[in-house]
């Protein structure tokens, strides 16, 4: 039965639409409050302000993470900033723009309210980031300081040198721990959710494994939020760090949530290239580098030949012989397009030949103008951490010679669908952050994730999920000792079960390697309708193998690591099939969503707004069986659709 | 490249550990340390045996989780730098490396390399916060801040919580981490308010937990993998003294 899909997207003018909302949903009392309970599993800029704020309400919260403590969730490790529509630089920023670029970057595939909201809330976060001791940079006059970054005019990035993904991590993080000082959230690291239980069709709590001791755990509620962000990690090789996984999403898929676009994957322009066979994952250089950095390939292969041999240094190549082809093809934006232009223009030059590394794969982004226009240590002061990454990762000195880079997996935009109280399609469980699909469309621009994690948990969630727990206030304690529990206990202890009961000859990683090289050669930045039929049969194919011949060590009533990524990857072996469904269906190409049967003659990405302007939302029908797609129309009142334009 | 490992394994924090020998070979110069790892790891699984187990995550160096004693240094011999941000190039070929987990009476053994640092979420939950509810705050530019002062703060920020400093302390003393968090909310005026009750708990918290004194050796410092100084030591000293001096 397809879905009845309602945004609950409130009616009026687009600026009024979240305050006639929050005006118009319902509140619980403080003594209501006390008697209701939620559960946020994840920690990081989503979760940590959401169970933070939330605490703060007084309801009481627990959240749980993977990790030895909330502090570590991936989000620390986003680098360059966080979006905001202060308008601080006096650059005609305004909300409209923060939200018509964020429409726009998303090629036309979010949801206009969402992105207006977010937004509408972006500058409340800034102040809650200073009040909580978040050390921006600041100007010499003592206020806080401006970057730029892709897809936008003006300068709105706020950021603390290439770590802002830390400190407002830490911000959060700093949040939370009052408010586990205070009693009101209760703290469960290296604990996993394996379940999500539902009763009467209500989320009512989550099975957790206890990672230190191997126990199953049930854990009951009157709310569960989903913080545990994207699913990159399907590629095997990412930006992600090595535990993030869609494993959370997809039991909540799996339990009859909708999940809506699986295929939106961004692609980051700026990794470092892969190198060899035993890489485990990519490592990012911040969109920040654009700001100074130039990206060229030469204009002539003899160079680039001798550049591959050694015979020639980049720093050899005569200005007239380089192709600056991103200013060369957008001189509106140039180096500052966004993600999905910049990578696939990489694409393009490597796929003509270009490519300056001995794989082929890799670009130059070059410092020598900025250095020679700035002074070497004003870049220092700028990116001197990401600099001295680089050196250390390669080898090379990239004040001296141009760092290479190449498109990696980064970010999922896709994720499970969410109404406009960021309600999933069951009641009582939420979705927030890099885990649902509603604010970046087919694109995320930079800066934005940030943004988008701590408006859903300081600004967004901490009102939207009143309106439903309202409805709670008469509602017992949750009970754990019932059939809905005592059956999805059994489930995960089954799963488990099963894979130690395979005692075949491959370990996770070898299998997981191999869906990687199946996700990245036919589901990667450029797709097409023979490379989605080859990838799911050949992700069924592998699956069958995975059941069939899984090599797992150890026991489950123990700290096992191996068990852990076992049934990561099992998700991951249904959630590649599952994109590449999304993929196949949804001909035309938008953001990161490349077909390459749908292209403009000048190679970008083609819509076809007549038959695609909607989210796709699958429904679970069981793990050989094809899912059910039902579609949500984004229709757009404000903003007029058009093809992307970067160039003027 | 080839090279030994002794490794410390250990079933649990009950159970006694102790080295085990490793062999790993045909390493790339351009592999991490921690892909070393994978490597071995994998070839222990197809061996049949239980791989080691090793905390790590980000492998960028900044989620602070991975956590290894290299040849007797916190993460390993390279300054400056995360174990998951070495590589084996600044290893000889053919050397003997020896990997064991943090040793810190107030970080116990999980498991092998696996040490619990709940310790330190202990001590930044006694008062390593601004007491500010969400959406009850001023515009994020009423309060100017010198440059120099929100830089000196984001240096102690730059801590990754990885335990590093308390492990290579000769006292186990956790003073490098207590000090980077009071130093760096000290620096700003948002954080001057609760300052002196901050600066008392928290060092109360760290007592309370079996961390050591702080004798100025200085060990942290030259190991911590983001170089926050010791002068936040001090800064915490004067802190806590002006503090106690209020009482």
């Amino acid at each position: 039965m397809a879905y009845k899909l309602d945004a609950k997207t409130p009616a009026g003018e687009l600026a009024q639409k979240w305050s006639n909302h929050k005006a118009a949903i319902k509140v619980v009392s403080p003594a209501n409050k006390r008697k209701l309970d939620i559960i946020v599993v994840g920690t990081g800029l989503g979760g940590a302000s959401a169970a933070a704020s939330l605490g703060e309400l007084g309801y009481n919260v627990k959240i749980f993470c993977i990790s030895d403590s909330p502090r570590r969730a991936h989000s620390i490790a986003a680098q360059g900033g966080i979006n905001a529509a202060k308008n601080y630089q006096n650059d005609n920023d305004s909300v409209y723009r923060l939200f018509y670029d964020t429409i726009k970057g998303g090629d036309y595939r979010a949801r206009e309210a969402n992105v207006y909201r977010l937004a509408e809330v972006s500058n409340l976060i800034i102040d809650q980031c200073v009040a909580q001791g978040v050390p921006f940079a600041r100007e010499y006059g003592g206020l806080l300081a401006n970057r730029s970054f892709g897809g936008a005019q003006v300068s709105r990035t706020f950021y603390a040198r290439g770590q802002t993904g830390q400190q407002l991590l830490l911000g959060a993080y700093a949040a939370l721990n009052k408010e586990i000082a205070a009693g009101s959230v209760k703290s469960y690291p290296r604990h996993e959710m394996l379940d999500v239980v539902i009763e009467n069709g209500e989320a009512c709590g989550i099975i957790a494994r206890n990672l230190v001791t191997g126990e199953l755990e049930r854990h009951g509620a009157h709310a569960v939020v989903i913080a545990t962000g994207g699913y990159g990690n399907v590629f095997f090789l990412s930006t992600n760090a090595m535990a993030s996984n869609g494993s959370a999403a997809f039991q909540c898929y799996r339990k009859g949530a909708g999940f809506a676009n699986p295929c939106f994957t961004q692609i980051h322009p700026t990794c470092i290239p892969v190198h060899g066979t035993q890489q485990s994952k990519l490592t990012l250089m911040s969109e920040s580098l654009r700001n100074d950095g130039r990206i060229w390939v030469p204009k002539k292969m003899e160079d680039v030949e001798a550049i591959r041999k050694g015979t020639k240094l980049p720093s050899d190549i005569a200005e007239e012989d380089r192709d600056y082809y991103l200013e060369r093809r957008y001189p509106a934006f140039g180096n500052l397009v966004p993600r999905d232009v910049a990578s696939r223009a990489a694409k393009e030059r490597c796929d003509a030949g270009y490519g300056v590394n001995e794989t082929g794969l890799a670009v130059f982004l070059d410092f020598k103008t900025a250095i020679e226009r700035l002074g070497k240590d004003t870049i220092k002061q700028r990116y001197g951490n990401l600099f001295d990454m680089y050196e250390e990762i390669t080898d090379v000195n990239p004040y001296e010679q141009p760092m290479q880079i190449f498109p990696a997996v980064h970010y999922t935009m896709g994720g499970i669908w969410v109404d406009y109280n960021l309600m999933t399609t069951i009641p009582g469980l939420y979705a927030i952050g890099e885990a649902n699909f509603s604010d970046h469309g087919a694109n995320r621009l930079g800066a934005s994730a940030l943004m988008q994690g701590l408006a859903d948990g300081y600004f967004v969630l901490p009102y939207t999920i009143g309106d439903y727990l309202a409805k709670k206030i008469q509602a017992p304690k949750v009970k754990t000792d019932t059939a809905a529990f005592d059956e999805a206990e059994k489930g995960v202890q089954a799963r488990i079960d099963r894979l130690f009961a395979i005692k075949g000859n491959q370990s996770v990683d070898d299998i997981h390697k191999r869906l990687g090289l199946i996700m990245w050669d036919n589901v990667g930045m450029a797709r097409t309708k023979e490379s989605l039929e080859k990838a799911i049969v050949e992700i069924q194919a592998l699956r069958k193998e995975f059941y069939a011949d899984l090599k797992l060590v150890g026991t489950a009533d123990s700290f096992n690591v191996e068990l852990e990524k076992a049934l990561r990857l099992e998700d991951f072996l249904e959630l590649g099939e599952l994109m590449a469904r999304d993929a196949l269906n949804r001909e035309e190409s938008c953001g990161g969503h490349f077909r390459s049967e749908h292209q403009t003659e000048d190679g970008e990405a083609l819509r076809h707004d007549d038959k695609f302007a909607y989210a796709a939302v699958w429904e679970y029908k069981g793990i050989d069986n094809v899912p059910e797609m039902s579609i949500e129309n984004l229709d757009y009142e404000f903003v007029h659709r058009a093809q992307r334009n970067y160039k003027d | 490249m080839n090279f030994t490992l002794k490794i410390w394994r250990q079933r649990d924090a009950k159970s006694q550990g102790a080295f085990e020998t490793y062999k790993v070979e045909n390493i790339s110069a351009d592999t991490s340390f921690l892909e070393m790892m994978d490597i071995l790891n994998n070839n222990l699984i197809h061996e049949g045996k239980e791989p080691v187990a090793f905390d790590h995550d980000c492998r960028e160096g900044i989620c602070g989780m991975c956590s290894m004693h290299i040849n007797g240094h916190a993460h390993g011999p390279s300054q400056a730098v995360t174990t998951c941000q070495m590589y084996m190039r600044k290893f000889k070929d053919g050397s003997t490396i020896t990997i064991e987990p943090w040793r810190s009476a107030a970080f116990p053994v999980i498991r092998d390399l696996v040490v619990d640092r709940s310790a330190y979420d202990k001590i930044l939950q006694a008062g390593g916060f601004i007491s500010v509810r969400t959406n009850s705050v001023p515009d994020g530019n009423a309060i100017p801040i010198p440059k120099a002062d929100a830089d000196e703060s984001m240096d102690a920020a730059a801590c990754v919580g990885c335990g590093a400093c308390a492990a290579t302390c000769k006292n186990g003393s956790a003073m490098l981490f207590v000090a980077a968090r009071v130093s760096s909310l000290a620096k700003l005026p948002q954080g001057k308010v609760e300052g002196a009750r901050r600066a008392k708990s928290m060092v109360a918290k760290m007592d309370e937990l079996g961390f050591g004194n702080c004798t100025n050796t200085g060990a942290c410092q030259a190991q911590c993998p983001k170089q926050v100084s010791i002068a936040h030591i001090a800064r915490l000293n004067r802190e806590f003294l002006a503090a106690k001096l209020q009482d």
